[in-house]
């Protein structure tokens, strides 16, 4: 089940039809044809799902670097970007788990560490079934899509 | 209508314990405990606090969108969705059957959906618990805390899980949102390659899965006066069966059973579910409360998912899993397993059978036919009309739609697995708290004794409620005048109060 991967992976998460909680997998959808725009960057893997669960830790093998991008209710608008580090966390009685958690899975079965990985949360609001994205949420996708423009000018 | 500890006499007069998973973004479940003085339990309830909504969704929305948008209504099981209203939208489309490449496909996607989803809930959601004790220490009840004991086991979990995907993914087109069942058939036949590489592995997938089996039949066995006793209680039965009375996960006729085997109904179209099948609403639940209507609201309740369709078949049409369906009906000495714990024995069955089902599917020619798609006559009137039902991880699923003569889906009805359960889920927290709440201290150990009850059934907070994503627990004792007197959170840490 192994394949040759793209050295930079960029996961985003969520479900489409869940207001903002589209974020992620929005900002894929963006990024991947901003990509197409600077060959600098060099070979990119985009994934999206409806949550993280332990398969994913998979998907980290042979990767560079990896960001993680996700909506998030707590972080302050626009977005954050920040490096994470594999964690036990408390996802133990839930279906999703937190890419701390992810990483954390990987160690333990590859038996090293997993590469560099960042998490940038981009701030939502609503999250009900059949919502469109807010327009508090479009503002913010931008700015996370700058951000994370400059994250890859900078590797 | 009432049960034993659903609705204390004096609620006004006892202390409450909420053990309330706050999930990532909206709504979600919830259990509460009415104690008295001396602790004893008075009240259990397991709430959904939230509306779902689903048919809102789907109602006005064009019939050919509705196998896609589905999968949208839960992020554990968009497969279930998926093909329950693909076979809804066959029916409404007088369609009968299927070609067999389509069919097939179909039943490929759903098997490797069974096989990745009772691998998650066996390794990574339930074996913390059975490997380490409902007591042990909290940072260890996860999949990492298996991981670093059982490095073995974790990794077979994630790969049984990641191979299920890949399943899904070569089936449905895509490894989410795909579009492989449609109307009438599918869009897409495996290729020659595809089948290729998901041949490479299936055999190892069968090998792992026959361990998972012997891993829970060990833990079972050895500690029978736990197993067999926590949140036991007994109960009929529900599943779809095959026309020979073999288990099928993907299509077949209704099948119940008493609380001792005997069969209630047999070979039941369920086109008219609706005939069998009542839906109660009680006014401290979202969530409905299904029973069959020859029985009556007080008796009519059932279960459904692995234990119920493990013991409701008469076979298992795979070898290695019919011998271990023998070794557990034996198990029960001729009287149906109602142990709550015997959903993880009967699910580890469920998923060797899924294993060798993809494996079989992957050896027959059909598999890559260029015969994809059938008509039919659509049905006459006004609106036209459809009910898909499949057996999905967690149990029966139903699909119900109406479709006018615009092609806009008029009505849409869902009875969600979790929804087939939640009479029996809320019976196996009662019987928890019985036990081993009354009249004691609460500790994380104990409550989470409520939880391992409740995790038994696999229940799918995504469909009953929305609920997607982290659920640290918080838990309130709140006195007679509405104080709380204390609180806790509990996370990797164990149980913290506020400082």
């Amino acid at each position: 089940m192994s394949a040759v991967v793209a050295p930079t992976l960029i996961f985003g998460w969520g479900n489409p039809s869940r207001g903002d909680d589209a974020l992620g997998p929005l900002f894929i959808d963006h990024f991947e044809a901003l990509v197409t725009k600077h060959p600098e960057w060099g070979e990119v893997d985009f994934l999206t799902d409806f949550q993280l669960q332990v398969e994913h830790a998979l998907d980290l093998q042979g990767r560079s670097r990896v960001l993680f991008v996700d909506a998030s209710i707590k972080t302050p608008a626009p977005c954050q970007l920040e490096a994470i580090v594999a964690r036990k966390d408390s996802s133990f009685t839930t279906h999703a788990m937190s890419p701390q958690s992810v990483m954390q899975v990987y160690t333990d079965i590859e038996d090293h560490a997993p590469p560099p990985c960042w998490l940038l949360s981009i701030r939502g609001e609503r999250f009900e079934l059949g919502e469109a994205l807010g327009i508090a949420a479009q503002a913010n996708l931008v700015a996370a899509l700058t951000l994370a423009a400059g994250w890859m000018d900078a590797a | 209508m009432t049960y034993e500890l659903e609705t204390a006499i004096h609620p006004e007069k006892l202390r409450r314990v909420a053990i309330d998973p706050v999930s990532r973004v909206e709504g979600h479940g919830k259990v509460t405990i009415l104690l008295d003085d001396k602790n004893q339990v008075h009240q259990v309830r397991l709430h959904i606090v939230e509306f779902r909504g689903f048919e809102r969704f789907i109602q006005g929305r064009p019939y050919w969108e509705v196998p896609v948008m589905v999968q949208r209504l839960c992020g554990i099981c968009p497969v279930s969705h998926h093909l329950a209203a693909s076979k809804a939208l066959d029916v409404m489309l007088g369609i009968k059957h299927l070609t067999p490449t389509a069919e097939k496909n179909r039943k490929l996607m759903h098997y490797g959906q069974m096989l990745q989803s009772h691998a998650l809930h066996f390794f990574h959601l339930s074996s913390p618990d059975l490997l380490f004790g409902f007591d042990s220490e909290v940072a260890k009840r996860n999949i990492v805390g298996v991981a670093a004991a059982h490095p073995d086991i974790a990794k077979k979990g994630v790969l049984l899980r990641k191979y299920g995907q890949e399943v899904i993914r070569h089936t449905a087109g895509k490894r989410i949102h795909g579009t492989g069942a449609i109307p009438g058939g599918v869009n897409k036949s495996l290729s020659s390659a595809e089948r290729a590489t998901l041949l490479k592995d299936a055999y190892q997938m069968v090998s792992w899965a026959h361990d998972a089996v012997q891993i829970i039949k060990q833990l079972y066995t050895a500690t029978p006066e736990l197993y067999d006793v926590f949140g036991t209680f007994r109960s009929n039965y529900m599943s779809i069966v095959a026309p020979d009375g073999g288990l099928d996960f993907y299509h077949g006729a209704l099948r119940a059973r008493d609380a001792d085997g005997k069969v209630i109904f047999d070979q039941i179209d369920y086109q008219g579910y609706n005939d069998l099948i009542e839906e109660e609403v009680r006014p401290w639940s979202y969530m409905k409360f299904p029973f069959l209507k020859q029985l009556g609201r007080e008796n009519g309740w059932y279960k459904v998912g692995p234990l119920a369709r493990v013991q409701n078949c008469d076979h298992i049409p795979t070898p290695l899993a019919e011998a271990e369906r023998k070794e557990f009906v034996a198990y029960g000495k001729g009287q149906p397993i109602h142990a709550t714990l015997a959903y993880h024995w009967a699910r580890m069955i469920e998923m060797l059978f899924s294993a060798e089902m993809i494996k079989e599917l992957l050896h027959d020619d059909d598999i890559e036919g260029s015969d994809l798609m059938t008509t039919g006559t659509r049905q006459p009137g006004v609106e036209a009309e459809g009910v898909g039902v499949i057996e999905a991880p967690r149990g029966t699923l139903f699909h119900h739609y109406r479709v006018g003569e615009d092609d806009l889906v008029t009505m849409a009805n869902l009875i969600v697995s979790t929804t087939n359960n939640n009479q029996a889920m809320n019976t196996a927290v009662r019987e928890v708290a019985k036990k081993y709440l009354n009249g004691k201290e609460i500790t994380e150990g104990l409550l989470n004794h409520i939880e391992v009850a409740i995790r038994a059934y696999d229940p799918c907070l995504s469909c009953a409620t929305h609920a997607l994503g982290q659920m640290p627990l918080e838990i309130a004792i709140v006195d007679a005048e509405g104080t709380v007197i204390d609180e806790a959170t509990r996370d990797h840490r164990g149980l913290t109060r506020p400082q």
